[in-house]
């Protein structure tokens, strides 16, 4: 607090002043101590899992947390393991493709909900966030019998990447509100210069629109990164389109008790979405804000 | 004349909105409103997959709701998640917004670390608690028993299974401590400093200044965190498959659930129905019951006097 500040920096001791500081030094000791109980309950378990991935098959069955010897190789055997390398080469199809297509998509449709006044936009709205609380399991039954049995697509990923160049209901929704940010004074000063409306949403609002529009791609690439419904319906059938979230499970069968294995994958398959958030931590808090804060 | 021009004006503004709007109005078209009104349709059928389907009345719904021994459970399970797991989510992120709000040193250390987790996939954070827990060898077994606290089999537990489920979505809160953490730098400093004039003690401090200004957000929170936990679908059944030992394959006949039912949810039922027994019309009837409960919490959600997202302007 402010307060706290000025009573650590109080040069006069005064009796009075004495007794704020001490109190406010509790405080911040209370405080911190607080803070430090929460940071190893969010940071123990990735602590005990990768430990835990680097002992040897063995003494991931006592109750030792500490290696004996730190098997580094383990990780090696991971990337060993058949599949695994096609695991990310799909998980990286589907988050990158569906993270371009999605955004391509979207945009248009949010600029015109921001912008644009026309009869039925509010509905749109309203239908809009209707399909951004639609359990994806409330439509599964049509879908997949769409996707397999007329288009003969199940055993691939393209049943989930194709929707996305239709515009994705949340991405949708946190553009919008991203937009509706922008005064509209750019945009008419956009149309004075003779900007069609392809012309300014390219020109004007894209460029300020980029924090928003990372934050979109950033949720879209992590939501395609940890989808196990979908691979789970479409590509279960077929291991060469498997995704490394849905892959994991798997593993965890082959290798039974290889504890240390199976914990080496689980890093390995975190360790790129945490690696992504490092770079790109602020667009990705601000994000998270923009969904919660009211339009 | 004008009219004319006028007219062609409105036509040439219709059509460009209809340009900006057409991806999402084919994929409204085609991935969802399609997909429902089969659904419905589905539902009043008898169809496996394979022969056509057939008329057969209320025939699925009256299995779902009399005859299907998954179905109450599940429903009784979401409750239950829908009471404690929303809660203790909603409490412990506010918890901790209000803590980062106060720590004024390493304040993007701790930010950081508090909020890592809620990125972790879901399934390796699964596989990573049902690791963690694992009642024999378990760090934190491990730990609890060295400490002499009796040690409970969590995942193996049918009356664990759903507490454990709850500490693996309550470290992965970082979604709501940034959401809650904003709302409170938000709450206009001078509310504080007459409550301070005024005498108030922090506990009155929050209770009158910071709850009523944060309410829409702790609202807001708790619906969407119902709506979640309608939906909540892969952490239980990869909790319920690893801590059985039983990883099907796509093939293998895996009853959900374990252990004893107690981390069914309604989504696994359409998985269960659909994808294992081959009943599409039961799966579509229960994917009606998923939706009718989604719903009526968004409907909440913008509801038009004191809604939560603003649909309109």
């Amino acid at each position: 607090m402010a307060d706290m500040t000025y009573a650590l920096d109080a040069p006069v001791a005064t009796p009075a002043a004495r007794v704020a500081r001490r109190k406010a030094l509790l405080h911040w000791i209370g405080v911190h101590a607080l803070g430090v109980a929460a940071a190893l309950f969010f940071v123990l378990p990735f602590v005990f899992i990768v430990l835990t991935s680097l002992m040897d098959n063995q003494q991931t069955l006592t109750r030792d947390l500490v290696p004996d010897h730190w098997q580094w190789s383990n990780y090696k055997k991971v990337f060993d393991t058949p599949g695994f390398l096609t695991w990310w080469r799909n998980t990286l199809l589907y988050a990158g493709l569906g993270t371009v297509l999605t955004v391509v998509s979207s945009v248009p449709v949010a600029y015109a909900l921001a912008k644009f006044r026309f009869r039925g936009r509010n509905l749109s709205m309203m239908l809009v966030i209707s399909m951004m609380m639609l359990p994806p399991q409330v439509i599964i039954i049509p879908m997949y019998l769409f996707w397999a049995k007329q288009l003969d697509l199940s055993g691939t990923l393209w049943p989930l990447i194709i929707p996305m160049a239709f515009g994705d209901a949340f991405s949708i929704f946190l553009l919008r509100q991203f937009l509706m940010t922008i005064p509209n004074e750019y945009l008419d000063a956009a149309k004075v210069d003779g900007c069609g409306e392809l012309r300014t949403l390219l020109r004007v609002v894209l460029p300020m629109a980029k924090p928003g529009i990372a934050a979109v791609a950033l949720f879209q690439f992590f939501y395609a990164w940890n989808d196990y419904f979908g691979p789970q319906i479409y590509a279960s059938e077929n291991p060469g389109a498997w995704t490394l979230s849905y892959g994991l499970e798997s593993f965890k069968g082959a290798h039974h008790t290889d504890w240390n294995l199976t914990m080496a994958a689980t890093v390995l398959v975190m360790a790129p979405v945490i690696l992504v958030f490092f770079f790109a931590q602020k667009a990705f808090v601000e994000g998270v804000t923009l969904t919660g804060v009211k339009g | 004349m004008t009219t004319y021009t006028l007219r062609a004006k409105r036509r040439r503004a219709a059509l460009r909105t209809a340009a900006f709007m057409s991806p999402w109005l084919i994929g409204f078209g085609v991935f969802f409103a399609y997909p429902l009104i089969s659904t419905v349709y589905f539902s009043f059928t008898h169809y496996d997959g394979f022969a056509d389907p057939t008329f057969n009345g209320f025939k699925n719904w009256s299995y779902v709701f009399n005859d299907y021994p998954l179905f109450w459970p599940a429903l009784r399970n979401t409750l239950w998640l829908v009471v404690v797991m929303v809660v203790c989510r909603v409490a412990f992120g506010l918890g901790i917004g209000l803590l980062i709000t106060k720590i004024k040193t390493g304040t993007g250390v701790f930010r950081t670390l508090f909020y890592l987790p809620y990125l972790a996939p879901p399934v390796a954070a699964t596989l990573a608690f049902v690791f963690l827990l694992n009642p024999g060898t378990g760090p934190v077994n491990s730990v609890l028993s060295d400490l002499g606290i009796p040690a409970p089999d969590w995942f193996t537990d049918p009356s664990w299974s759903k507490p454990a489920l709850t500490m693996l979505a309550v470290w992965g809160v970082g979604d709501l401590m940034v959401i809650f953490m904003a709302a409170l730098l938000d709450v206009p400093k001078e509310q504080y400093e007459a409550a301070e004039l005024d005498g108030a003690s922090s506990w009155q401090r929050f209770r009158f200044v910071t709850l009523p200004n944060i309410s829409p957000i702790v609202m807001f929170a708790v619906v969407t965190g119902i709506i979640q936990t309608m939906q909540y679908y892969t952490q239980p059944l990869v909790a319920g498959k690893v801590a059985s030992g039983i990883i099907g394959s796509s093939g293998q006949p895996f009853e959900p659930g374990y252990p004893d039912k107690s981390t069914l949810t309604l989504p696994q039922l359409v998985y269960n129905l659909g994808f294992q027994r081959f009943d599409y019309g039961s799966a579509c009837v229960v994917a009606l019951v998923l939706f009718a409960l989604s719903m009526a919490f968004t409907a909440l959600l913008m509801r038009r006097r004191g809604g939560l997202i603003q649909a309109g302007d």
